[in-house]
């Protein structure tokens, strides 16, 4: 019939017209900045330090070992490594780092400080937020804006953040069966040998 | 009324002396056009509506825009810079004055003496439709046969030449 | 006869009340100035609603919204863009012909303005009743494109020369249908003035109401005049002029600031008054649509119906994609020309058949059958192959 394709354009718009009254699907707009659309699980912007717990200086998992400032490719990572220990996730008395300054202009977000790290320690955010209003001073984060917590990272990233956490759970486990394989094994020659001064426990119960 | 009669007279004035001595040809042919407004606005004061509406429809909305585009697409992009007043100027003004003492006499002498007003008919649209219909019928169908030539001569000249298969 | 009510006649009423209080030397001035400040007050302000109601059409049929932050849910954007045109700087091309660009807005303004002079928006409020009066609106709608080839001319730029040319051809191409669109109206009637032709309208039988569109030559009328209405106005999908001015220029390129406003404006009335003519020819004017509606002022309904129509341009502009200008002249000369003879000549028959069943049937055939014919006949006969690709290797 002649006009149908003009009748039926019509009637997809009118009922485009319509529905964006009553369903989400044909009204796509997320209102920015009263909305905010979901944030994508895979993206990612700029890194950011992981600590366990609520303490930012006493759960952060960096033990400064300068790698991820060695691979960095545009060199925007500057580490201090502090002079004392203070114990990390499994116990281990660790180094920290006294500074963790990140340029996040310089900073291409190419993830490579991630990979890198043994400790899984720096993780990539996805906050896209970040506006200042100074080019210089403003956009150098030092440890205390770099440092979130795990929580957070399980909101921005949930499937990553539960497997880093089940690694993690697994990692220490084994310590704690080795530490314990290796307690029962000294406590089994200790019945064997004759008996000598007891020894000072070891102070080895601050596993999370 | 006279006061109505002096304005459309003196935009009809205006306009077309403004035509004559405009040196770019687009501002010739608008100033034209607002003399023809002009004589619209006359014929409607003199109670020809059909006529009034008629030559701004004609004139102004054709004939104006017809002669704009030739104008325009036969020159050049460049204002004129021929000189706005010929250079026989003065022969010119005599056969001028001449011509407006004879038109003169010929109208002052066919006045009549005493002012007749004759009772103005009231023609309406309809009267001019009956008119064309039955008295003016061949006139009418002639006219429509001048403007069917020439419809078809325009469409002859603008339609693209077939290509000779090789 | 319907008794004029006081609601209905309050405009007419408070005029005359008025015009009781001044000298009766200085009346005739008083009454036109009275009967002419309304329609220069309420056709800006439709105008500005129209904006703001095509923006947020457009933005829902697009699945977004329309602009919602001026006012309450958007509906003071006017008046921000009417702050913005006005404050921005007016810049003239130095090459530019100065007095003509100035003009071109003027004349596009006041042309679209006079054309309201005809269009009775209610009972007995009409501001001109001329014995031709559909002549005078085709007359000064005429005068529109001599303002838009003005505006392209003077702006001494190639491109808006190219787009005011293609804007006049097809303006020019498509006034013969629309006038010849009227014209079966105009037969029907029996008069040009426009208030005879509402008024032969606005009788019922039983409820029904006498629309010229109820008509099958009316309908076809309507359809074809909206048509060339539409491509009067410059809208989408006829929008090349404009269109392309988002590409390449429009003949208003070089405007900034109030005139670049004017030209809007102007668009738009010339698109009120058009579609106020398609009402006061076909739709009936004030009259209600049915009997037991006619308690509603006449101005309502006329307004009403100037919104309906203007919600159908602009779903009209949502819908379809623009036509290229070979399409749209072919379309107004190969198949809105005819259609608007054969209607002309089927409004004819109609009128000397006798009323029945008879009369609809032979009227509709004799329109529809042509359509069918023509149009089959118009289309582009593409043999579409197989598309094949020749890569670089």
């Amino acid at each position: 019939m002649l006009g149908a394709g003009i009748l039926k354009g019509l009637a997809e718009t009118a009922r485009n017209f319509l529905g964006s009254y009553v369903s989400k699907d044909r009204l796509t707009t997320v209102q920015f900045p009263e909305e905010r659309a979901p944030r994508i699980e895979a993206s990612r912007n700029f890194p950011f330090l992981v600590y366990d717990g609520t303490d930012p200086q006493e759960g952060l998992r960096c033990v400064s070992c300068f790698i991820c400032e060695k691979e960095c490719p545009p060199k925007c990572i500057f580490i201090e490594k502090s002079t004392d220990k203070k114990p990390d996730a499994t116990g281990k008395p660790q180094f920290y780092p006294a500074r963790f300054n990140i340029d996040v202009s310089v900073c291409m977000s190419c993830q490579i400080c991630v990979e890198v790290c043994p400790f899984d320690a720096i993780k990539m955010d996805n906050a896209f937020e970040l506006s200042a209003t100074d080019r210089f001073d403003a956009l150098l984060w030092n440890k205390q804006q770099l440092a979130k917590s795990n929580n957070y990272y399980h909101e921005i990233h949930p499937t990553e953040a539960a497997a880093v956490d089940a690694e993690l759970a697994a990692a220490r486990a084994k310590t704690a069966a080795a530490a314990a394989a290796s307690a029962a094994a000294a406590a089994a020659k200790k019945l064997a040998a004759p008996p000598i001064p007891p020894t000072p426990p070891t102070n080895g119960d601050d596993i999370l | 009324m006279t006061l109505f009669f002096l304005i459309a007279a003196a935009l009809t004035i205006v306009g077309t002396a403004a035509a004559m001595s405009l040196r770019n040809p687009i501002h010739c042919i608008l100033s034209l056009t607002l003399g023809l407004v002009g004589l619209a606005v006359l014929y409607l004061q003199l109670g020809a509506q059909f006529v009034g509406f008629t030559q701004v429809l004609v004139y102004v909305g054709a004939v104006a825009i017809l002669a704009v585009f030739a104008i325009m697409m036969t020159r050049s992009a460049g204002s004129p810079q021929q000189p706005a007043f010929s250079r026989s100027w003065l022969s010119g003004s005599a056969v001028a004055v001449v011509v407006f003492a004879v038109l003169a006499w010929a109208i002052s002498s066919a006045l009549p003496s005493t002012k007749i007003v004759p009772p103005q008919p009231a023609v309406s649209v309809n009267q001019i439709g009956d008119a064309l219909m039955h008295k003016f019928a061949l006139p009418l169908e002639i006219i429509g046969l001048l403007l069917t030539a020439a419809l078809i001569g325009a469409v002859i000249v603008a339609m693209p030449e077939r290509r000779e298969t090789p | 006869m319907i008794v004029p009510d006081t609601v209905d006649q309050i405009f007419v009423l408070s005029k005359h009340w008025l015009l009781g209080y001044v000298p009766t030397a200085l009346q005739p001035i008083v009454s036109a100035i009275l009967s002419v400040a309304p329609v220069l007050v309420v056709f800006p302000l439709l105008f500005a609603i129209t904006t703001v109601l095509e923006r947020k059409g457009l933005g829902r049929i697009q699945n977004r919204y329309g602009p919602n932050r001026v006012g309450p849910y958007g509906f003071s954007q006017p008046i921000a863009d009417g702050i913005k045109s006005l404050t921005k700087e007016d810049i003239v091309p130095r090459s530019a012909d100065q007095v003509v660009h100035l003009l071109a807005p003027l004349l596009l303004v006041m042309a679209a303005f006079l054309a309201y002079a005809v269009l009775p928006i209610g009972r007995n409020m009409v501001l001109t009743n001329l014995n031709a009066g559909v002549l005078f609106f085709f007359a000064v709608g005429s005068m529109v494109e001599l303002a838009v080839f003005m505006a392209g001319w003077s702006s001494r730029s190639k491109y808006s020369l190219l787009g005011a040319m293609r804007a006049v051809a097809q303006m020019i191409s498509y006034e013969v249908p629309l006038v010849l669109a009227s014209i079966v109206v105009i037969m029907a009637s029996g008069s040009l003035s426009t208030v005879a032709i509402v008024n032969l309208q606005a009788s019922y039988t039983s409820i029904w109401p006498h629309w010229f569109i109820f008509t099958p030559w009316g309908f076809t009328g309507f359809v074809l005049f909206m048509i060339a209405a539409t491509a009067e106005s410059n809208r989408s999908p006829f929008d090349l002029p404009e269109g392309e001015s988002e590409i390449i220029a429009g003949y208003y390129i070089e405007y900034s600031g109030f005139k670049f406003a004017l030209f809007f404006l102007g668009e738009y009335l010339g698109m009120f008054a058009t579609s106020g003519l398609a009402i006061t020819l076909f739709l009936g004017g004030w009259a209600a649509p049915f009997s037991f509606l006619t308690w509603i002022p006449s101005y309502i309904w006329f307004f009403a119906k100037l919104l309906a129509l203007i919600c159908v341009f602009i779903w009209i502009r949502g819908t379809l994609p623009r036509l290229r200008m070979d399409q749209l002249m072919g379309l107004a000369w190969k198949f809105m020309l005819p259609m608007t003879l054969l209607n002309i000549f089927t409004a004819g028959v109609w009128h000397f058949m006798p009323s029945g069943f008879t009369r609809w049937l032979v009227c509709t055939s004799l329109l529809i059958v042509p359509c069918l014919l023509l149009s089959r006949g118009l289309k582009q006969r593409k043999k579409l192959q197989i598309r094949t690709y020749r890569f670089a290797e």
